[in-house]
């Protein structure tokens, strides 16, 4: 059985098991499983490229989706004007007195290059000097806007945009601040790397979570504009309900997966869009540099290749992909929750579907994606059919019984563990390997 | 003189009493990291998963004894329980080893591998835990709650003040400055502590003067496993035992390793203390202490904070970046990044 073949049966496998779901459990879920299938799987492609095409081992994804996510707010949010007047002077002066701290700064550490411990202090006193000034420009706007209408509002609110638009804008947030990420940290060795990109994710967690005038922090942003119908105006339109007649459904039902079909559309164009880019980078004479800084970072420096540039380069590409991601799933659930950012769930199991798909091949990424939201998704029912099944000797009030059927939930942890671990020992190189060029 | 020594008891009641109970949680939990990177050499992700399940056998035996009626008298139930529960963490340590861990030593892996391996150990050790204890908030601490109490203590000196000190406290300074003391003699004295660090410094060298690698990596599993079960029920023992936070805690014990530089034991234990206080003197409001020692006409009217407690765990990570970023090596550390 040829390489390719394998493939298609392992796609047509997958599809089927969406089918299953939609035949078994309906399709309203199978579509919602998915939409979450295809944003996995573009976030995946994403981290393949940082690490699959260059070995960058960077753990910071959820922070780039996050920022894709605050695109979605900023873009899309209704605007507050009157949080404006309050404060919106003050913010911006905050924010550029930021960028004057960060550049003074950096201005400051390389002027004092080779002064010893001068340095440290120098540089030290103008970050905390600029940090008092910030705090005294924007302490007072901030109060200000969130005096504003507080249950409702209390933030700067969007540009009240087309959401869709995020999509692009999310991808350029995250691009720029991976630069900034990269341009700092992408000379440390790989588990440094890995620890200072986590880090750095989590305090850009942290700035969304409790910066309130941004995103609202805690208290969510909620009901963003969608870029598809919604089910109520489909639901009330005649033309509609007589549709959903003639094709033999009711009009509530029809409706709920015609929006999520929208959806799929949409995501599909992007996904189908990032796959096509990613392949033709990675089999050009770029793809190749890429492959050849990775397997022999010496070798390729010695034939002229810069490979701190190169890496910087695919941090970045990389970094934007998730951040396109992060702000379709925003898209997808109308809200932007801070709290919802584990990094479990937006860091590990990304790569985990990268390394159990194949890492270094754009469609082990997606295939990855794919079969991992699934069983995420499915692991729970699943493990609660297989421990209702095991326990079946036991007493119905057994309290054991009852303790297995009630921790069915994590049986999704356990898995995703196992799995990583089997694939990592007997297929290190995934379902879909790279393949060999 | 009475504001002077008002001013110093708030600063001892919130940063100085609190900040050595952190410390030494975090100081014990990073030394377990720092050992693993030392000896295995690779970055433990599931280390934060490691204390929360030396912490859950030391619970589970906890309610064993509490069950059959024993108590420690003034003291914690679960200092009794805690060498059954290092006994059962080392098992796990152990079997991971043999499970995982050992095949990728024989193959000898990149450090990145090694991370991707720990970060699927710490799933199934995340599951494992969930499945049998549930994600639930237990309280496992009994006994007598504070060994000084806030009123007692404003009432004995007839400051305005109060100190209280809880006994979680005290026992996690005393416990750690115990596992600290037995650490350095171990590995500054004995034979087996000296081939570690033998093996830990130069594995080359160390193999050629005959030093068993199986055995030095064994030795090191069983006093990483004890380390993290201490740490993790100290920690349970202080706030409250929450499956999640030692995932949260993982980061500032990552950051204490690395101030102090990874793979240095006594860097861990500095470290530990260096994020401990940093975390409360740079989020802690001084109002109070400034109107203790500023004339009336200068009292603050802000709460002069430098950061909000919201921001707590975010200056570990700061602190974690920072130092990665302009000095990888530590402030004890000999090892290059």
């Amino acid at each position: 059985m040829t390489q390719s073949y394998r493939n298609i049966m392992m796609f047509a496998g997958m599809a089927a098991l969406l089918a299953l779901v939609g035949f078994g459990q309906g399709w309203d879920i199978a579509l919602l499983l998915l939409n979450m299938c295809i944003i996995s799987a573009i976030m995946a492609l994403g981290v393949n490229i940082q690490w699959g095409y260059a070995g960058l081992f960077s753990i910071g994804s959820m922070g780039f989706a996050a920022l894709g996510g605050l695109a979605g707010v900023i873009v899309s949010a209704r605007p507050v004007p009157g949080a404006w007047q309050a404060g919106g002077l003050g913010v911006i002066g905050g924010i550029v007195a930021t960028v004057l701290t960060v550049a003074l700064g950096v201005y400051v550490w390389r002027r004092l290059a080779d002064q010893g411990r001068r340095r440290y202090w120098g540089t030290g006193v103008v970050v905390l000097i600029g940090f008092f000034v910030i705090r005294g420009v924007m302490g007072p706007a901030i109060a200000a806007i969130e005096e504003v209408d507080p249950a409702a509002a209390g933030y700067l609110g969007g540009l009240g945009l087309p959401i869709i638009l995020s999509w692009v804008v999310g991808g350029l947030f995250a691009a720029g601040v991976a630069w900034v990420v990269g341009k700092v940290s992408l000379g440390l060795r790989s588990d440094y790397l890995a620890i200072a990109t986590l880090g750095i994710s989590e305090i850009i967690i942290f700035i969304l979570k409790f910066e309130d005038w941004l995103t609202r922090g805690v208290k969510n942003v909620t009901g963003l504009p969608r870029p598809v119908p919604y089910e109520v105006d489909l639901i009330a339109s005649p033309a509609f309900q007589d549709w959903a007649t003639s094709i033999g459904s009711n009009a509530t039902a029809a409706a709920s997966i015609v929006v999520k079909l929208c959806y799929a559309g949409l995501f599909s164009v992007v996904l189908l869009l990032v796959l096509y880019l990613s392949e033709i980078a990675l089999r050009s004479p770029w793809g190749r540099m890429m492959r050849a800084i990775r397997d022999n970072e010496t070798a390729a420096e010695a034939m002229g290749k810069d490979v701190k540039a190169r890496h910087l380069q695919v941090f970045v590409l990389g970094s934007a992909v998730i951040g396109i991601a992060g702000a379709m799933l925003t898209t997808l659930d109308g809200q932007f929750t801070p709290t919802s950012y584990q990094p479990l769930r937006f860091t590990f199991l990304i790569w985990v579907m990268v390394i159990i798909g194949g890492s270094g091949n754009n469609w082990g990424a997606v295939l990855g994606g794919f079969v991992i939201w699934f069983f995420w998704i499915e692991a729970e029912p699943m493990g609660l059919w297989f421990i209702d099944l095991v326990s079946s000797g036991m007493a119905e009030d057994s309290s054991l019984r009852l303790h297995l059927i009630g921790s069915a939930a994590y049986m999704r942890l356990l898995t995703m563990g196992v799995v990583l671990l089997v694939v990592l020992r007997f297929a290190p190189r995934g379902l879909i390997p790279e393949v060999k060029r | 003189m009475t504001d002077l020594l008002n001013a110093l008891v708030i600063i001892a009641n919130f940063i100085i009493v609190p900040g050595l109970a952190y410390g030494s949680q975090l100081a014990l939990g990073a030394l377990g990291v720092t050992l693993v990177f030392g000896v295995l050499r690779f970055s433990n992700i599931a280390h934060g998963e490691t204390m929360a399940a030396g912490a859950m056998f030391t619970m589970l035996f906890t309610w064993l004894l509490q069950s059959m009626g024993i108590g420690f008298g003034p003291l914690p139930t679960a200092l009794l329980a805690l060498p059954f529960g290092i006994g059962a963490a080392m098992v796990l340590c152990l079997a991971t080893d043999r499970a995982v861990y050992g095949y990728y030593r024989r193959v000898r892996a990149s450090p990145a591998i090694y991370i991707i391996v720990s970060v699927g150990v710490m799933f199934v050790y995340n599951g494992l835990i969930r499945f049998v204890v549930g994600p639930q908030d237990r309280v496992i601490t009994d006994g007598q709650r504070f060994i000084m109490k806030a009123r007692a203590f404003k009432q004995a000196t007839g400051l305005n003040e109060g100190l209280a000190i809880k006994t979680t406290q005290a026992v996690s300074v005393g416990c750690a400055v115990l596992a600290v003391g037995l650490l350095f003699w171990f590995l500054n004295r004995t034979r087996t502590g000296k081939s570690m660090r033998a093996y830990s410094d130069n594995e080359d060298l160390a193999l050629l003067s005959g030093i068993n690698p199986e055995r030095v990596v064994l030795i090191t599993w069983l006093i990483t496993a004890a380390l993290a079960t201490l740490a993790g029920t100290l920690y349970g023992l202080d706030k409250s035992f929450r499956p999640f936070v030692y995932m949260q805690l993982l980061l500032p014990i990552f950051a204490a390793a690395i101030v102090g530089g990874f793979g240095s034991p006594l860097g861990a234990i500095a470290g530990g203390f260096v994020i401990a206080f940093s975390e409360l003197t740079v989020t802690f409001a001084y109002k109070r202490v400034l109107a203790y020692l500023l004339p009336d006409s200068m009292a603050p009217s802000t709460l002069v904070q430098l950061l909000s407690t919201d921001y707590k765990i975010a200056v570990s990570f700061a602190i974690l970046v920072i130092v990665l970023l302009i000095k990888p090596t530590g402030l004890f550390g000999q090892r290059t990044a």
